[in-house]
């Protein structure tokens, strides 16, 4: 059993996956470089947050085409589990794993703070360990976080349950408008998807910055807990 | 030859880029400028003495990286 997490050129959140994985949590997982081609030794795969190639021209076009998205992009197709967190998130969705793009911030700035989401869908490999509807506090750290879709996807997003978590405030309420509830401005106040198989999973949040009590917050660790029970076949 | 690929947010996708620009104008008492959008512009040079073939190569660049077709769109022109 062993989680690999992609390290691009700029990824900054990826020795954070691996040791909230490795230390935290025991499952053994360990970071890969962007040209490798081969990942058929792992059973997950992890795309961490960062910058990958400086977020050159769109935030994840360039790390669309590293070498390695060729095993993702098999790896995904094929039922393994994969989570792409914030940056590696964006990834996903340039290199068409999960549907939609991601806009600039509604209100440009660049949002570094605490967000309270509220857990839409328990069944997917990162969420199990979740109760539905469970609102979690969890750090955020973006500049291109404003989910976009067109119309008519949004609404098969509904329709399928593909929506896993949302920004809310926080005792639960969604609120699309209020900065305090959806700061992005997401639309629907999406701030994770899976894809209709429900493999794989895009977030903006940063699970792996809250999943230890010596950082004050462990509201993340569950998306990691769930990997695990996941891999070995619990519920 | 060299051609010239312009990407912008579709019509649809609101800009605040652009919305802030417009702002800008506006204070600067330009009232009759509306409608502004932020937009990229790449140029490059193709290997090739056949227009048409350039600008298919650029097309399919443009469609395949430079722009996100799920937000963006894009126009190739040939530049003399």
């Amino acid at each position: 059993m062993k989680v690999a997490v992609v390290t691009f050129p700029g990824s900054n959140c990826d020795e954070d996956v691996e040791h909230v994985l490795n230390h935290v949590i025991g499952l053994p997982a360990q970071r890969i470089w962007h040209r490798e081609e081969d990942l058929s030794s792992y059973d997950a795969i992890v795309m961490p947050g960062g910058f990958a190639h400086g977020d050159y021209l769109r935030a994840g076009a360039i790390a669309r085409f590293s070498p390695v998205m060729n095993e993702v992009i098999r790896m995904a197709r094929n039922g393994f589990p994969v989570i792409g967190i914030c940056n590696g998130f964006q990834v996903l969705l340039e290199s068409g794993l999960l549907p939609g793009a991601m806009l600039r911030n509604a209100h440009l700035k660049f949002l570094c703070q605490d967000v309270h989401l509220r857990v839409e869908q328990t069944g997917t490999p990162f969420t199990t360990a979740y109760d539905r509807n469970q609102v979690i506090r969890v750090p955020i750290a973006h500049m291109e976080g404003n989910y976009f879709a067109p119309p008519d996807l949004i609404e098969e997003l509904e329709a399928n349950g593909q929506i896993v978590f949302r920004y809310v405030h926080p005792d639960g309420r969604r609120e699309d408008t209020a900065f305090e509830a959806n700061p992005n401005g997401a639309l629907h106040s999406i701030a994770g998807i899976r894809n209709r198989e429900g493999n794989v999973v895009g977030l903006m949040p940063h699970p792996e910055r809250c999943s230890e009590s010596v950082l004050g917050n462990t509201d993340g660790r569950k998306v990691f807990d769930s990997l695990l029970n996941h891999l070995r076949g619990d519920q | 030859m060299k051609f010239k690929v312009e990407v912008f947010l579709k019509d649809v996708v609101l800009d605040p880029q652009g919305k802030t620009i417009q702002k800008a104008i506006q204070s600067l008492g330009y009232d009759r400028v509306h409608g502004v959008r932020a937009g990229k512009v790449f140029m490059m040079e193709i290997d090739t003495a056949n227009e048409t073939e350039g600008l298919a190569i650029a097309e399919d660049l443009a469609q395949k990286l430079l722009a996100n077709t799920v937000i963006e769109t894009a126009r190739v022109t040939p530049v003399p």
